[in-house]
């Protein structure tokens, strides 16, 4: 098992190790400044300089990206089933589930921190906006993909229609939605980071905004670098809840 | 026909006015009784089977179980769908289970009365194992075994072997023919083979094509229980050369 991982792995590692080192070589030969573009050992070497203020603003991004991402599961579960149990509430919901999609955030994010302040509200908001439509989707695709049969089958035992969800729909409806959560956790980070950097006290967006500011490029390609790690440390977790949760699903 | 368990009264039934599917289906089934349904491929034997099941409403027509108007109602029938639809994310007794549970049966309960029908229906020892596991056959085993053990009047079998080989096709007729002397079963099967039609029936009824209604009833006067020799038998060939002709005469010869 952990050799089929390295072995998937490696090609991936193999491609972000040469352009590390292409880039660094080409800093390095071009004598290009480093306000404009530092090499890579220098984020590094900065990055870990200035680790413990990094670390003082990685706290409340993770902190914003749980809280949003559980409302967004939240809203995104209680209106995918509302809207499977009811054609009514689908018709209404799905074209204001595509128009929250359609909304560009970039220009809606400053308008929600002026409407809500600097504080964890406003930053909530924005991440269950970017994530709360894959969640939803994914469930309300994932419930409605249900087999024919498997319905017809359920009903010939005398299920009622809360009895074919729970037996049926619902359990059927686990491996999309852990597709969907790996879509929205990437989101989330990427949507917490923004709401900071359009107006916070503290966390890797307002961070970057800061060091962008003053120049140092290096600090904010660092702190960039954080976000990623943090994603994919979510994006990893989100397997091996899926592992414990749905066991017997294909790839979990 | 002295006692009746199953009547099924001119059910009609169609998808919309360019789809007429059951035109007027009648035959009735005695209690203990096998009787297999045989008809062109997409003649409306699934279609049929859903309607007496009670999961779509007929357009005419009605389903008597013991005298009593069954229309439209689930609970005198067990249905095994042509899928095998066993679960991934339930064991193997748990979806055997599910028919119980789902009636409201509590688990452990459920658990026990399936347990019991593991050894006779082959599958002792594969109680906590995945559906993943099992064999095509096994598969179908644990399937009829989740509608046998609901209890109900009638099974209804949607061509439960219609997916296997026919190595374990055989070994599950001579199987089902086995276990249903023993349960006494009164059961409705739909096939495509023939062959598995004679070998397990006391009467076949062939369908017409779509529109659909009963063109013939033919009975199967092999002597019980049935064995593997009475396929090379005389009176074999003639039912299974009356069948086919029965079939052929319809329009149509391709059967399924
Ligand atoms: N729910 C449905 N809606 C519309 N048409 C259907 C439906 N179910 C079956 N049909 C149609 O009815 C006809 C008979 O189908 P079916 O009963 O599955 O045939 P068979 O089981 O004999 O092969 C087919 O033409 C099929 O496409
Ligand atoms: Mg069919």
């Amino acid at each position: 098992m952990s050799k089929a991982v390295v072995v998937k792995l490696w090609p991936a590692t193999l491609l972000v190790a040469a352009g590390l080192v292409l880039w660094q070589v080409l800093v390095t030969v071009s004598g290009v400044r480093p306000q404009v573009l530092p090499s890579p050992l220098r984020v590094v070497e900065q990055g870990w300089a200035f680790r413990a203020q990094i670390w003082t603003n990685t706290m409340p991004t993770l902190q914003v990206t749980a809280v949003g991402f559980a409302v967004s599961l939240v809203l995104g579960w209680t209106l995918a089933i509302a809207v499977d149990f009811s054609p009514w509430l689908r018709r209404a919901l799905t074209p204001l589930f595509v128009a929250s999609q359609a909304l560009p955030i970039i220009v809606i994010a400053p308008l929600v921190i002026i409407w809500f302040g600097f504080g964890l509200l406003p930053k909530v908001l924005v991440i269950a906006l970017v994530t709360f439509f894959p969640v939803a989707v994914g469930l309300i695709e994932g419930f409605a993909a249900t087999d024919r049969q498997a319905i017809n089958l359920l009903r010939s035992m005398g299920a009622s229609r809360w009895k074919v969800f729970r037996y049926v729909r619902l359990p059927g409806a686990m491996p999309r939605f852990f597709t969907a959560l790996r879509t929205g956790i990437t989101y989330a980070v990427t949507g917490a980071i923004f709401a900071e950097y359009v107006g916070a006290t503290a966390g890797l967006g307002i961070f970057m905004n800061q060091q962008k500011s003053s120049f140092r490029t290096d600090l904010v390609l660092a702190a960039v670098l954080v976000t990623v790690v943090l994603t994919v440390v979510l994006f990893t977790l989100t397997y091996l809840v899926e592992r414990l949760t749905i066991p017997w699903s294909r790839h979990g | 026909m002295a006692e009746i368990k199953l009547m099924v009264d001119g059910l009609v039934k169609a998808f919309g006015p360019e789809l007429p599917v059951l035109d007027g289906v009648s035959f009735a089934v005695a209690p203990g009784e096998f009787v297999s349904l045989v008809g062109p491929s997409g003649c409306g034997k699934s279609t049929l089977f859903n309607v007496i099941a009670g999961l779509e409403p007929p357009d005419g027509g009605r389903v008597l179980v013991e005298g009593d108007d069954a229309t439209g109602r689930v609970d005198p029938f067990a249905y095994m769908p042509q899928q095998d639809l066993l679960f991934p994310w339930r064991t193997v007794i748990d979806n055997a289970a599910l028919g119980l549970e789902v009636a409201g049966v509590r688990r452990r309960e459920a658990r026990e009365r399936a347990a019991e029908l593991f050894e006779p229906f082959g599958l002792a020892g594969f109680e906590r194992a995945h559906p993943r596991e099992l064999s095509g056959g096994m598969r179908q085993r644990a399937a009829l075994l989740r509608t046998v053990v609901q209890d109900r009047p009638v099974l209804l079998l949607d061509e439960p072997f219609g997916a296997l080989d026919s190595l374990t096709r055989t070994d599950m007729q001579t199987w089902l023919d086995e276990v249903r002397a023993r349960y006494d079963w009164t059961v409705l099967m739909i096939t495509h083979d023939v062959r598995e039609a004679i070998y397990l029936s006391d009467r076949v009824v062939v369908l017409a094509p779509r529109p659909t209604s009963v063109h013939r009833e033919i009975a199967v006067d092999l002597p019980r229980p049935r064995d593997l020799d009475m396929i090379t038998s005389a009176r074999f060939a003639e039912l299974e050369a009356e069948l086919l002709d029965a079939l052929r005469r319809r329009g149509s010869n391709r059967v399924g």
